[in-house]
């Protein structure tokens, strides 16, 4: 246990998510152990005896997080209520107390994945492995990285900007993610053995996580190779994919694909549509901001846009299509295929950037960071004007 | 409670009187429903024999059953295994608990034993006892399509009439409650069958609340490819685990002497797929429809059946896995168990099963001839009247379904934790050491599984008293499920509080256990997975299971659950869990 709390403990600063030193987890099999001292530790032991799980993560956030979710939360906020996909589906809503007790951690963990606590930081539990509160801690930063700029955004185009949310903004902007010019080089294609491809579809996903195009670690990548799709499996963390990439017939003739990612049917669907090879799939933070930046206030399909949005929109030459995650009715394995034919790249309604190529994941790769370079440009551009 | 009734049936089958009794609601709250319920009524009485007349047989809705929560359309059957002596309950689908709850009816309690055999019928208000002498020995087919228009029907089939231990219950024809012998008990009262039909409309607290409750959960499960996926559930059926646990190298082979099937990727859902060419079917209020009927009417077996009548007994023919699946539920028998008691008598009697011995075999132990009546007692007596009992694959006499414990350890721990013998539903750790949900966990390792288990056990027992579909909880949580319940029954509740009362539920399961006499010993799988090694390839390792660490990890278990060393509860957490009623 002790080694997976250090583990989450290192991965949630190399995401910049926490400073170093800072991020305290404890893991609770028969006995409790914390990955370092903390004056914190009495009041999160009650926490652990109040609640049904095995794993608190409790720490405060890396800038730009920390000024952002200490403007959302501030006044009288008891929860924050972000738009973004992955919250919508997972997460629902991210309560807000102000006390440090285990009192209020506890009520508010007993309905939800996460509790912010206003000017200490955000509490996460898991009850299978710390991976889970690790997750939701990203979620929660994830989400109000998107929602702070999506939130400026709108009230710049109403006039209603704050001072104290432009004094956040900027000194958000001094901590945004810096892209390369250049995209690295990726093994090239075509592959001459299995192994190959594992390795190409592993490299790949690193490089995602290194270039920080995902929303930590979470995203999923995928390689057609005869007639196999080799996939990143479910909740894999793109820095680790060794061991946890699934090969499934592209006919259908084996299963093996029930423990694939959730957009394995999109995957499939946009193969089969585009005649390509590889696709990557991140959640870059500006394409996912942009998406979700519509001037048309009094739309019908507002505050469904993520399912219905009846317009058809771009960014640059990128299209942005809804569809929530998997399969259901409103699943993006239904929306995004078609639009991918004759695409570099389609961005998915407050979700994330899809982008293509074939034989190997260098032209994948390079769409992947120019359209969230482009976002971003974008995005800064509106922030400027305002 | 607004969305309950607390109204229960109970019939008296030596009397053949009946009343109505209304709980109250205090007593809901604290049980929740189905199994909680269930627990109830059984818990006076478990000391006693399995088959005798005071002994109840349950059937118990939850409080979203009935109601527009998605998968909430079970019932939890309930009462003492003949086979284990332990508690024996099973979360079964179909229509029978929405008919249940339509019909005003949350629980049916039976208790007694007719003079003849007899069948139970109710319509709405009216119930009714009715002669079932023409019915014996008929199949539970055959049942079916004579009571259908009844309503909603539970029935048993020849083999409970022929004393099967292992004899299911069979609702609405293909839903089996299929582990410990329900149907024995059934058939220890006379009772062939139930009908029940309902028309009335379950009251809701608050339908708004409800409606976006049940949104969230149906969100989650289109996110999760297991369920949803192009190889989930819904396209596959139980069916999809298969190619997953094949090339995992933990499918139970040759009464688990190996792990690895060399013809499995011809025996697979896309080979029964092609053979049978199946439509989908399911249970009431779920659009998931796990379940799979060819073209000719054959019902296709479930993942364990498959593995169980293929790979365990060493049979590469899939017509004879579906022709083993059809007898067994035709003759009301756990597939489980039969095949793993086929597998048991090859080994011992170095016998290889052609399909012939096969399908010959399980139709003698229904109808209790030839070699079948030895069988029909289970691998465990079956094992120990040749001399061999260390060769029965079985916990408390239960046998291993389709998982490999040498695969993954947090399922070997859950099989000898589970209240009712070697059950993987109980707390399901192929969720996360196999299918990766909610995260994956390290499947040959001990760490940290002690508390993940008995987490997972108390949300699986609260999941069985709502009564939802474990399935859903692959994707979903019990956040979302506390939010539909609250909505139901205007009771306001949470996550844990919810995992309180399937604590509280699942402890009471030990207490009981403890009661009939369970200690540590009976908490322990065969000698085999400790001495002998699994079929390692593909780059996997299977190493016997490190006996001293599986018995570390059980102890840290007795730890966290609130047991002492031999396993039993101690007084102190009965008093922690507001028990001290049950001493």
């Amino acid at each position: 246990m002790k080694k997976l709390l250090e583990k989450y403990s290192a991965k949630l600063v190399s995401a910049g998510l926490a400073e170093a030193g800072n991020p305290l987890l404890g893991g609770l099999d028969a006995d409790l152990e914390w990955n370092r001292e903390d004056p914190a530790i009495p009041v999160l032991e009650k926490v652990f005896s109040g609640l049904s799980i095995n794993s608190l993560l409790f720490s405060l956030p890396a800038e730009p997080y920390r000024s952002i979710i200490d403007f959302l939360a501030s006044g009288e906020v008891s929860c924050i209520r972000p738009e973004d996909s992955e919250t919508r589906t997972f997460m629902h809503d991210l309560p807000v107390v102000r006390d440090f007790t285990s009192d209020t951690i506890i009520e508010k963990l007993r309905k939800r994945k996460s509790v912010i606590i206003k000017g200490k930081g955000i509490v996460t539990w898991g009850t299978v492995s710390p991976e889970q509160a690790f997750i939701f801690y990203s979620s929660v930063c994830f989400a109000c990285f998107v929602k702070f700029f999506s939130d400026y955004l709108r009230d710049s185009r109403r006039g209603e900007v704050s001072p104290e949310q432009d004094r956040v903004l900027k000194k958000a902007l001094k901590h945004i993610d810096k892209y390369p010019d250049k995209p690295p080089e990726l093994m090239s294609g075509p592959f001459k053995s299995r192994e190959d491809v594992y390795r190409a579809v592993a490299q790949a996903g690193r490089q995602t996580v290194k270039h920080r195009l995902v929303d930590s670690f979470f995203g999923n990548v995928s390689l057609r190779w005869g007639e196999t799709l080799f996939i990143t499996q479910t909740t894999s963390s793109l820095d680790e994919l060794e061991g946890c990439i699934d090969p499934c017939p592209m006919d259908g003739s084996a299963c093996t694909s029930i423990t694939a990612s959730s957009e394995f049917s999109a995957h499939m669907g946009i193969l089969r549509l585009t005649g390509m090879d590889a696709i990557l799939h991140g959640h870059p933070k500006f394409s996912v901001i942009m998406s979700m930046n519509c001037r048309q206030e009094n739309c019908a399909a507002r505050g469904s846009c993520h399912i219905r949005c009846p317009e058809k929109r771009f960014i640059g030459d990128v299209p942005i299509v809804p569809g929530e995650v998997g399969t259901g009715p409103y699943g993006l394995c239904n929306t995004l295929p078609p639009s991918m034919k004759n695409n570099r790249g389609v961005i998915v309604w407050g979700h994330g950037l899809f982008t293509v190529s074939e034989g190997d994941f260098n032209s994948a790769f390079r769409n992947l960071l120019s359209i969230e370079k482009m976002c971003q440009k974008e995005c800064l551009k509106l922030l400027e004007r305002t | 409670m607004t969305g309950r009734w607390g109204r229960i049936l109970l019939i008296d089958l030596s009397s053949g009187q009946y009343r109505f009794e209304r709980l109250d609601p205090d007593i809901c709250r604290f049980w929740i429903g189905g199994k909680g319920l269930a627990g109830y009524y059984l818990f006076p009485e478990m000391t006693r024999s399995w088959n005798a007349p005071e002994m109840p047989l349950v059937f118990m809705t939850g409080p979203l059953t009935g109601t527009l929560a998605p998968a909430s359309g079970r019932i939890c059957v309930m009462s003492k295994s003949p086979l284990t002596g332990a508690i024996g309950d099973c979360s079964v689908g179909g229509s029978f608990g929405w008919h249940m709850r339509k019909a005003g009816i949350d629980g049916i309690v039976i208790s007694g034993k007719s003079q003849r055999l007899c069948g139970i019928e109710i319509s709405d208000g009216s119930v009714s006892v009715e002669d079932a002498g023409s019915l014996s020995g008929a199949g539970t087919d055959e049942l079916y399509g004579r009571l259908k228009e009844k309503g909603a029907v539970a029935c048993t089939g020849p083999a409970a009439e022929h004393g099967v231990l292992f004899s299911s219950i069979m609702v609405d024809g293909t839903f089996a409650a299929g582990r410990g012998g329900l149907g024995l008990v059934s058939a220890s009262k006379n009772l062939k069958y139930i009908t029940v039909r309902g028309t009335g409309t379950v009251p809701v607290h608050d339908k708004e609340k409800l409606r976006i409750a049940s949104e969230d959960i149906r969100r989650l499960v289109a996110a999760t490819p297991a369920l949803t996926g192009e190889h989930g559930l819904q396209n596959c059926g139980t069916a999809a685990c298969y190619d997953l646990i094949s090339c995992r190298r933990m499918m139970p082979t040759a009464n688990f002497r190996r792990t690895f099937f060399g013809p499995a990727s011809a025996m697979n859902s896309h080979a029964f797929s092609n053979a049978y060419k199946p439509e989908r079917y399911g249970c009431k209020a779920c659009h998931i429809l796990c379940k799979r009927i060819g073209e000719d009417g054959i019902h296709l077996p479930e993942f364990e059946t498959m593995a169980h009548f293929s790979a365990l007994i060493e049979n590469d023919d899939i017509k004879a896995v579906a022709a083993a699946n059809t007898i067994c539920n035709d003759a009301g028998m756990d597939t489980i168990s039969a095949g793993a008691t086929l597998a048991c008598f090859s080994e011992i009697r170095g016998e290889r099963l052609t399909p012939d011995r096969i399908t010959g075999l399980l139709l003698d132990i229904a109808f209790g001839q030839g070699e079948g009546k030895k069988l029909g007692q289970g691998s465990y007596l079956f094992a120990e009247s040749e001399g061999c009992p260390e060769l029965s694959m079985s916990v408390k006499g239960m046998e291993l379904p389709g998982y490999d414990p040498r695969g993954a350890y947090g399922m070997s721990l859950g099989y000898v934790t589970s209240t009712r013998g070697a059950c993987h539903l109980r707390a399901y750790p192929i969720s996360h050491e196999i299918l990766r949900k909610p995260v994956a966990t390290d499947r040959f390792s001990f760490a940290g599984k002690a508390r993940i288990v008995k987490i997972a056990e108390d949300m699986n027992a609260v999941i069985d008293s709502l009564t939802a579909c474990k399935f859903f909880f692959f994707g979903c949580s019990l956040e979302e499920y506390a939010s539909a319940y609250s909505a139901v029954t205007g009771t306001e509740t949470s996550a844990q509080d919810l995992l309180a009362a399937g604590e509280r539920i699942y402890f009471r399961d030990r207490m009981m256990n403890a009661k009939c006499g369970f200690t540590s010993e009976d908490d322990d799988l065969p000698p085999r997975f400790f001495s002998e090694a699994g079929s390692s390839g593909d780059g996997i390792e299977i190493p016997p299971i490190n006996r001293q660490e599986f018995l570390e990890a059980r102890y840290r278990y007795y730890r966290v659950r609130g047991l002492d060393q031999e396993g039993c509860p101690l007084r102190s957490k009965v008093l922690e869990l507001g028990l001290e009623g049950l001493l």
